[in-house]
């Protein structure tokens, strides 16, 4: 009785669609602790009293990927995509670097202000664009975000006139560098966001709505649902998210690299959703998920680079990520499982026939 | 100078021959209004070389266009692989980082001291096989065709960083550069000639090939029928399965064969080679009138669309008071025309 209710409750974890995100992360920080031992050490520094250790920094360097991934959840839910949050960082980067460089020398936290607010206006536009483009004029989600992903990056060429620019201000490297009771900014900054976003969208019937057009768009307008104006909503809100994302990772290093700041973070965004157990089908979303996908990512960068491989080789162990969890997610795979415990039934089945054969004979 | 004064000669013959075309041209758009960005996109193809010509000058001349031949035949197979894709309604994110794996590799090879026609016919099988395994992953596993040639994207550009981060150069006396080598067709004044490559040669041998087996064949007529509805095709008694995967494997192959025309060209090879390739492809099929969503488009329009982004870079170069960095927007800013084009057209038929 009692072994059937805990094989039923590893049912129940197994069937949720984050679960292997959660033990792939476990498998990667123990792989890491056979490295080496005293990885997961987490040591208070004497000076300051921030916590200083490699879990610390994988909680850091997974708030940009945070970001991205809970918009683009969000977007995924509505039955779209949004292949232009990489390049959306590298403007909002590009956005508050040129400002602040522009503003001087003065560390004051007005101008950091300045810069974080007129890069998410430049954000907030940039994902209106989107999403004028999908709702009012009824572009495929892929191709209106691909233009912006292209454009984006040389609107972001633009603004720097090319160039990598950095700037110095104490407030604003203070956001992705800074502690708070220990604890790294950009991390509680990153947590706050998406229990802000979490909150709205299920306390409300936002969630439901964003679900609802992702499942028929049709019936949902039907239903009294506007599409359009929730498809604007989520396209901005993923790109403002995008702009934090942005300035989160130009704040670490206080340059924006036009070409590298952002690159390829759709994909990880992406990845970080699909690991999360969304379906690209929409209709369905999971902040949850997405925050393991998030954190599955940036231990994986962190591994690979702790393992001594390099980093550029990063991709290859994406995508087997990608592949064993798709393997997983397929009715094909989750068929050979089911037929794999069958046999033996069916053998008990023409077992008993052949007994009961030999009875009638007998 | 001589191609300018050429089509003065026989002026007259010529204006009959163009109205008669674009009398063709207009029956046809109006029996089916899908093939109207494909025009629109010969007809941008053309107005920019005039343009071109009359503001910078020395567009419309030989060694321009053979160099634009020569410089975006890898493109020119991409387009093409692209076009059977997306035809299908899917899409293939992994024939960027495909190129920099087969060239990383096969340069690696060949400088091991491997017989180059090996080498050759190995970086074309690499292509094949990472096609496969998209196409096996989308068929057999129900893998978005996206998700499933990001993977291979990833994978790509991963081992081919694994192989190497450096510039890998080809030995300069290995024959697989003779593919790149120019050679002289028509001896102009000055540098003024008509070159073409062995690599141009593939291209255009591509763009034959996946013409024929397109328009000509019964599974270019299943690539089509799978983009208007798959599930009807499948209960037509089409062979929706293994043509879905023969796609991704064409797609694989072809970008197999542009790492081998790109690599001899160049004679570098490198794991950042093809990084947005696959977009630049992606935009070629689209401007050339191919709808994303399938079903509709023509292999020669995303030629066109090819030769389009081309002649952009061409002429971005020549005017010089664009800065490049606007090259990606004003593709966008194409893209995005050819879009609303498309979608005006379909609207109009649904309606």
């Amino acid at each position: 009785m009692s072994d059937a209710a805990h094989t039923n409750w590893l049912r129940e974890l197994i069937r949720k669609p984050y679960f292997w995100g959660i033990i792939a992360i476990f498998a990667l920080l123990a792989l890491n602790v056979l490295k080496d031992p005293s990885y997961l050490a987490v040591t208070v520094n004497p000076v300051n009293g921030n916590l200083v250790g490699n879990v610390v920094d994988i909680l850091r360097a997974s708030a940009p990927i945070l970001m991205i991934a809970v918009g683009m959840s969000l977007v995924i839910a509505t039955g779209g995509i949004d292949l232009s949050v990489g390049s959306v960082m590298a403007v909002s980067g590009a956005v508050a670097m040129v400002f602040m460089k522009e503003a001087g020398q003065s560390g004051s936290l007005g101008v950091a202000l300045g810069a974080i607010g007129l890069a998410l206006l430049v954000s907030a536009v940039l994902g209106a664009i989107n999403g004028i483009l999908v709702a009012y004029i009824g572009l495929q989600p892929f191709i209106s975000t691909l233009i912006m992903m292209l454009a984006g990056r040389g609107i972001a060429k633009v603004i720097t006139e090319g160039q990598n620019t950095s700037a110095t201000n104490d407030a604003f490297r203070w956001v992705a560098n800074g502690f708070i009771i220990g604890l790294p900014v950009v991390f509680l900054l990153a947590l706050a966001i998406v229990g802000v976003v979490a909150l709205v969208v299920r306390r409300s019937a936002l969630g439901l709505m964003i679900e609802a057009i992702g499942i028929n768009p049709k019936a949902s307008r039907m239903a009294g649902i506007k599409p359009s104006g929730l498809l604007l909503t989520v396209y901005i809100l993923s790109a403002v998210l995008a702009g934090v994302a942005g300035i989160m990772s130009v704040g670490t290093v206080m340059t924006v690299d036009v070409s590298r700041t952002g690159y390829q973070m759709e994909l990880d965004a992406i990845l970080a959703v699909v690991i999360g157990g969304t379906s690209l089908a929409g209709g369905k979303f999971s902040i949850g998920g997405a925050v393991v996908g998030a954190l599955l990512i940036a231990t994986l960068d962190k591994t690979i680079v702790f393992l001594g491989i390099s980093s550029s080789a990063t991709p290859a162990f994406k995508a087997i990520v990608i592949v064993v969890l798709c393997l997983l997610q397929s009715e094909r795979v989750r068929g050979w499982f089911v037929q794999r415990r069958k046999p033996p039934q069916l053998r008990t089945e023409s077992i008993t026939a052949a007994q009961s054969k030999q009875e009638v004979s007998a | 100078m001589t191609i300018v004064q050429t089509p003065q000669v026989d002026a007259p013959v010529e204006e009959s021959r163009v109205s008669k075309l674009v009398a063709r041209v207009k029956r046809v758009v109006a029996s089916n209004p899908s093939v109207l960005p494909t025009v629109a996109a010969i007809v941008i193809f053309i107005a920019m070389v005039i343009y071109g010509e009359l503001a910078y000058g020395r567009i419309l001349q030989y060694n321009t266009l053979s160099n634009l031949l020569i410089n975006n035949a890898h493109l020119i197979i991409l387009a093409v692989a692209m076009t059977f894709v997306i035809l299908t309604g899917g899409i293939d994110l992994s024939v960027g980082a495909v190129i920099a794996l087969s060239s990383v590799a096969g340069v690696m090879l060949a400088n091991a001291g491997w017989n180059p026609w090996i080498v050759i016919l190995l970086m074309v099988l690499i292509g094949t096989s990472m096609g496969l395994a998209s196409g096996i992953l989308i068929q057999y596993f129900n893998v978005q065709p996206f998700i499933a040639t990001l993977a291979m994207m990833f994978l790509g550009r991963g081992l081919a960083s694994l192989l190497s981060t450096q510039p890998e150069r080809l030995a300069e006396e290995s024959p697989i550069r003779w593919l790149g080598e120019q050679f002289k067709l028509i001896d102009g004044p000055k540098v003024n000639d008509v070159v073409i490559t062995p690599g141009v040669i593939i291209a255009l041998l591509v763009v034959l090939g996946a013409f024929f087996v397109l328009h000509r064949t019964r599974t270019g007529r299943t690539v089509y029928a799978i983009g208007g509805s798959e599930s009807s095709s499948a209960l037509m008694g089409l062979a929706v399965p293994r043509t879905k995967v023969l796609v991704y494997v064409i797609s694989g192959t072809l970008a197999g064969v542009a790492a081998v025309v790109y690599t001899s060209r160049l004679g570098i090879a490198q794991n950042i080679t093809g990084i947005g390739w696959e977009l630049d492809a992606i935009a070629a099929t689209v401007i050339g009138g191919t709808l994303l969503t399938g079903g509709y488009g023509y292999v020669l329009g995303s030629v066109v669309g090819a030769l389009v982004l081309g002649l952009m870079n061409v002429l971005i170069t020549r005017d010089g008071g664009i800065p490049p960095e606007m090259t990606t927007i004003i593709t966008g800013g194409i893209l995005l025309v050819f879009v609303l084009l498309q979608r005006a057209v379909t609207s109009k038929r649904h309606t």
